[in-house]
């Protein structure tokens, strides 16, 4: 348990009520993890798009908004099935409260899905013009193929804030001091870049080296930034007494210290080196695992993020 | 009008009177409290000393579990009360986030987000909230704050550089206040919590939140399915062989 006791009063608690544990467990882990994954591919897909011609990326019209819909979707199930209530879900669109970053969250975050949706099925039909030539969903969906890159730029813009809304959620959460809504916000959003360009990085293998190596410097950058964030934030976010005792007892081999270390080496800093000698050599296998291991160590990183301000007894 | 709670620490005896009668008058399931009175005790034997500490929502002018909640179920009262509504609640426990007074829980039996009311139910109908009314020292009191007249204000005016709230820095201005607190006291960092060990029990962290039986699916099929009804008494069907002695424990 986190405390920061003074010895001289020896203030001991001899009755009390049961305190709960963890409220956000791997649900919210994994809900976060999904979502960076389901933005991250459309930043980065716009940044490649951007940089590169489509030629060079056959596939990524068709793949990054499937990408995209299949995290989303793991993100919008678990973010449901973490619901007490999930059935009451309805009620965030019947009585919505908009001074809560939960509901202008879900708001977006539906919409977003929705035009992921629609990108999926546009970019799908066009690429396999085969399948289901004669269907009637088929034909209205390839009729409407130029309304893809109308609603791209409008997605991309939306990607953001879908991206950030839950570092508001977390500064909301007042109760956990660790979390402050800068801090959040830029770990969120370098989170996205590195599990979009991770992600990508898995369907590039057709691509040309210069989106790969476009790819590696964004993973690089990512896993950078992410590293540094969560050092500062580590080391010195002491400026209130909460942060401090969680820090503290981390610090002293407490409990997420290891999974701590593990998602900073496996997620950041392997990752890092790994994509930046990419750079020079474009060696397929080894970026997918640096994409790899960014995947699995930012879920450890996020997770333990997650749960250590839960460890303090509030009362 | 805007209703707030006084508690005396000096005349607190730690009966838990207050605490049974919010259990009964609220329904209160096992596992689960609106109000608590901690106990905690401070120096070296043998100059020791016991404090008691009732603890229950603050009812915060800036409240943030008010300012989180997606539907709306948390709501101010023109009395100033923060208000739950557990048919709105969808069970996220955004509220139990936010709280820094840990004063929120998901009730085992609704499944939803349930606290301290200040007894709205009661004072509607012009009673007091159950837990003054059970305490037998007046420890506990209740009234208008913005009412110069009232008992309330006149005994915060009379103990002005004693009356202190809970966490200040959090700017949530709270409408709970305590008189003869320390730091000891009210800051839950400033006191050890034994993991494993308390006088009576040795249950230091809830092994769920909400009903622990109602897993994923559960939640999905529970209304189409009879759950079984659930009440105090099922909560007590353990088996105690399954846990260490008391005695192993640490000897009390």
């Amino acid at each position: 348990m986190v405390e920061n006791t003074i010895h001289a009063t020896q203030a001991v608690v001899t009755l009390d009520v049961a305190l709960p544990g963890i409220i956000w467990g791997w649900m919210i882990t994994l809900n976060m993890w999904a979502k960076s994954i389901g933005t991250g591919v459309i930043l980065v897909g716009a940044f490649l798009l951007y940089r590169h011609k489509k030629e060079e990326m056959p596939n990524l019209r068709w793949i990054m908004p499937l990408i995209s819909f299949i995290a989303l979707n793991v993100f919008l199930l678990f973010t449901l099935v973490d619901l007490h209530q999930p059935y009451r879900m309805i009620n965030i669109f019947l009585h919505p409260h908009w001074t809560s970053a939960i509901t202008v969250g879900a708001w977006m975050a539906s919409l977003f899905t929705g035009l992921v949706t629609v990108m999926m099925l546009i970019g799908g039909f066009d690429a396999f013009p085969d399948f289901r030539k004669n269907c009637a969903i088929g034909k209205s969906v390839r009729g409407i193929s130029g309304f893809y890159e109308k609603i791209f730029p409008f997605v991309v813009f939306l990607a953001i804030p879908v991206t950030l809304y839950t570092a508001i959620i977390m500064a909301e959460s007042s109760a956990r001091e660790l979390w402050q809504a800068p801090a959040e916000v830029m770990q969120m959003m370098w989170a996205a870049l590195l599990a979009g360009s991770a992600a990508l990085i898995f369907v590039s293998g057709s691509w040309s080296k210069e989106t790969r190596k476009d790819l590696a410097l964004v993973l690089a950058i990512a896993t950078f930034f992410s590293f540094m964030m969560y050092m500062g934030e580590y080391f010195f976010s002491f400026k209130s007494a909460e942060a401090e005792a969680t820090l503290a007892y981390v610090h002293a081999g407490g409990e997420y210290n290891v999974e701590f270390w593990f998602g900073m080496v496996l997620g950041f800093i392997i990752p890092f080196f790994l994509a930046v000698s990419n750079m020079k050599s474009d060696n397929k296998t080894l970026l997918r695992f640096a994409a790899l291991l960014a995947l699995v160590g930012l879920y450890l990183a996020k997770d333990v993020w997650l749960k250590i301000p839960q460890m303090l007894p509030l009362s | 009008m805007k209703l707030g709670f006084l508690v005396d620490l000096n005349l607190c005896m730690g009966c838990k009177g207050c605490e049974i009668a919010c259990k009964v008058e609220n329904d209160v399931p096992l596992s689960s409290w609106r109000l608590r009175v901690k106990y905690i005790d401070i120096g070296t034997f043998p100059d020791t000393s016991r404090s008691f500490t009732p603890l229950r929502c603050n009812h915060c002018e800036s409240a943030p579990c008010e300012r989180i909640c997606p539907v709306s179920a948390l709501h101010y009262l023109e009395n100033g009360i923060v208000n739950v509504d557990s048919a709105r609640c969808i069970g996220c426990a955004g509220c139990m986030m936010a709280c820094p007074y840990g004063a929120i829980y998901m009730d085992p039996e609704t499944n939803t987000a349930d606290k301290c009311t200040y007894c709205a139910h009661r004072i509607e109908s012009g009673m007091m909230p159950a837990c003054v009314v059970a305490c037998p020292v007046e420890a506990n009191i209740f009234g208008d704050v913005e009412d110069d007249t009232s008992h309330i204000s006149q005994y915060i005016m009379e103990h002005q550089g004693a009356v202190q709230v809970r966490k200040p820095e959090k700017h949530t201005n709270p409408k709970h206040y305590y008189v003869g607190g320390g730091t000891q006291t009210l800051d839950p960092l400033a006191h050890e919590r034994i993991e494993g060990y308390s006088l009576f029990n040795n249950i230091t962290h809830l092994d769920a939140v909400g009903d622990k039986n109602h897993g994923v699916l559960d939640r999905f099929l529970a209304p189409f399915t009879s759950h079984g009804e659930h009440d105090n008494k099922s909560f007590m069907n353990f088996d105690n062989n399954a846990h260490e002695s008391h005695e192993e424990e640490g000897g009390h």
